[in-house]
């Protein structure tokens, strides 16, 4: 019987070309917004944790209620006894220290007076090891415009844009004012050996990085630093929730706000929402293109129904079932359905790929975003994006005949036959 | 004479509005096996109805009909289905054969629908396509043959599986002369050879010539029924 199906729907054109068509459109549209909304949001759970939230992050309970203001007088004190803890009780993780600082930051001129002064944005990070995480995270040497890498702790990097909106050259020595953890007025010359340009627009205006080190004495956080990054080697939802509930059961003490507290990638900067949001939206997608194509195919089915009442009669006469019939109808569907989702899911990888290797570049589009995202939008081709387009594709079509068959099913025989004009 | 068909007392009533149009009214009739009847008589006299509810596709609203000894009226869809597929042909007067599918899959498909391996369907279709002359069209499409031509694909589509009952609904009604006695000397070939019973509905004198039985129908009812002899049958 499958064989006789597929001859008719190879042959039949007109009963097989549109659903076709149709059902491969439904597949491309969905694999291309899957990938699209995919790499949207890894993209955002991958920039955001390496520059920002990391996948989680260990703080101080107080810094953990007031993290917006980046409180360095909040922050982890006896930081080798806890990464050593860490090490121990995570070996799966990589752990990055860092600081966040902020002040003004002052260019003399040749007579050491101030030419140009404005404010900063600054992350401390471990930059001289060469086998450093943040290497592979922030990408601090990939990311040079000019000059070149931190070799010392009294050497900087600036953002490429902030160095050009203060006339700053390589080599220049800026002054950088700001507090220490106890609260004190600092003040510190670094010299900046290299501008950055780290394609996140909120880190490309006002960016200065300087090397941990430097920071710790510039701020006197001995032993000490804002936040403690930890990295999986993938990014698992469940588990990070899971790995904080545990770390705060263990460690943390809500009579000590100095005690350390876990977040995980999700409980900041507002990416749960986010990330559920773009799960939604995926789903959505999906249903909706299942709604819509049901629809479509529906019609289709009835349009073919009614061209096909021949058909139908004379083979309910030479004795198939009604139930068989329809059986056979919804099969044919599905292997029209099979037939667009292959079309579907290998001319919708195609623009999702190219739309990952090349990306669309929309920092223009993103002068003053202050979210941190990559300039450049890329999607991202997973191993389920290749199964995706299966479920509207074959749940559609199939929908679609089962309900324009209804009507085969419901009428009596004869009634039928007599419509049937046989 | 064995009876394939056996009608008792059999009404049948369509609703229309609020009454009802009696289609047949009262219909006594047996049919044994070899037949060649047929049921004659002006437009709305209630032959293709008649033919309909022998061939499980209609119930009677009142009386008794057994086909092949089977109530048709406690016989489900599914059951009235495999009945139809087993033991009843039927031939048409628009022939109805699938556009798409060459004469061999047309004859075939029957027995497709009845499991038979492919071997038995392949010997099958071609001994019955012998018989019909067409063994030379086995892979032509109905839009390639004649009128003619396409209702012979149909008597073998029905013929395949040696059926007990054959119903055939104004089987020459878009033949020629020529093509219209060709057909009905090859039915009642058939006829005889494969024991098959013939019952048509007609009104057409070329098809009544050849009639074993006519039966003639008039307002719903059976007005005669009559044996005749004829030369060519």
């Amino acid at each position: 019987m499958i064989k006789f199906i597929l001859k008719g729907l190879l042959r039949d054109k007109s009963r097989s070309l549109f659903p076709i068509i149709t059902t491969s459109i439904g597949v491309i549209v969905t694999i291309f917004m899957y990938t699209y909304l995919k790499g949207f949001t890894e993209d955002l759970v991958n920039t955001n944790a390496d520059f920002q939230t990391g996948h989680v992050k260990i703080v101080t309970g107080a810094y953990a209620d007031l993290i917006e203001q980046r409180p360095n007088d909040l922050a982890l004190i006896g930081v080798n006894d806890l990464l050593t803890e860490m090490n121990k009780q995570y070996p799966q993780i990589q752990w990055a220290e860092r600081i966040h600082f902020g002040g003004l930051i002052d260019v003399p001129d040749k007579h050491g007076e101030t030419k140009e002064q404005t404010y900063f944005s600054g992350m401390a990070i471990d930059l001289i090891p060469d086998d450093s995480i943040e290497h592979d995270l922030l990408q601090p040497n990939d990311s040079l415009v000019r000059g070149r890498a931190v070799s010392s702790e009294d050497e900087i990097l600036i953002s490429d844009e902030l160095a050009n909106s203060l006339s700053i050259s390589l080599g220049d020595t800026v002054t950088l004012i700001s507090d220490t953890m106890e609260g004190n007025m600092t003040f510190g010359n670094f010299m900046v050996v290299g501008t950055v340009r780290f394609g996140v627009t909120v880190m490309d205006r006002r960016a200065l990085i300087a090397d941990i080190g430097g920071v710790r004495r510039f701020l006197d956080m001995d032993d000490a630093t804002s936040e403690l990054l930890g990295f999986l080697p993938e990014f698992d939802d469940q588990k990070v929730d899971n790995m904080a509930a545990d770390f705060n059961q263990k460690y943390s003490d809500n009579d000590d706000e100095f005690s350390p507290f876990m977040l995980s990638l999700l409980d900041q900067e507002n990416l749960r929402g986010f990330f559920n949001y773009t799960n939604y939206m995926s789903s959505f997608f999906i249903a909706g293109f299942i709604m819509i194509m049901s629809i479509v195919l529906w019609n289709a089915g009835l349009m073919n129904g009614i061209r096909r009442y021949g058909e139908i009669g004379v083979r309910m006469a030479i004795g198939e079932s009604k139930l068989h019939l329809y059986f056979a109808m919804i099969y044919e569907a599905a292997l029209i359905g099979l037939a667009g989702t292959v079309i579907g899911t290998v001319l919708g990888l195609i623009p999702s790929y190219l739309m990952q290797e090349v990306g669309i570049d929309v920092s223009s589009a993103l002068p003053d975003v202050g979210m941190m995202m990559s300039d450049v939008i890329r999607s991202k081709v997973t191993t389920s994006a290749y199964f995706v387009g299966f479920i509207p594709g074959l749940f559609a079509t199939s929908l679609g005949a089962a309900l324009a068959g209804i009507g085969i099913l419901r009428r009596n025989t004869a009634e039928l036959f007599e419509e049937l004009e046989v | 004479m064995q009876n394939v068909i056996e009608i008792r007392n059999m009404t049948k009533h369509y609703p229309v509005g609020t009454g009802k149009f009696t289609a047949l009214e009262d219909i006594n009739l047996q049919f044994g096996k070899g037949e060649f009847a047929g049921l004659v008589g002006p437009s709305g006299s209630g032959k293709t109805t008649l033919l309909n509810i022998v061939g499980t596709l209609d119930n009677q609203s009142e009386g008794e009909v057994a086909v092949l000894g089977n109530d048709i009226r406690i016989l489900s869809s599914r059951q009235a289905a495999d009945m139809r597929s087993e033991h009843i042909g039927f031939i048409f007067q628009t022939y109805n054969l699938l556009p798409h599918y060459t004469v061999f899959e047309n004859v075939e498909f029957p027995l497709i629908l009845l499991k038979y391996p492919a071997k038995k369907r392949s010997d099958l279709v071609m001994e019955v396509l012998e018989m019909v002359g067409l063994t030379d069209k086995v892979k032509s499409k109905p839009a390639k043959l004649s009128g003619g031509q396409c209702q012979r694909v149909a008597i073998a589509r029905a013929m395949v599986k040696k059926p007990a009952i054959l119903l055939a609904d104004e089987p020459t009604a878009n033949l020629d002369v020529d093509n219209s006695h060709n057909i009905l000397q090859l039915m009642v070939k058939m006829n005889k050879e494969m024991n098959t019973s013939f019952i048509f509905s007609t009104h057409d004198e070329k098809v009544i010539r050849y009639l074993r039985r006519k039966i003639n129908l008039l307002d719903g009812k059976v007005a005669s029924d009559t044996e005749q002899l004829n030369n060519d049958a």
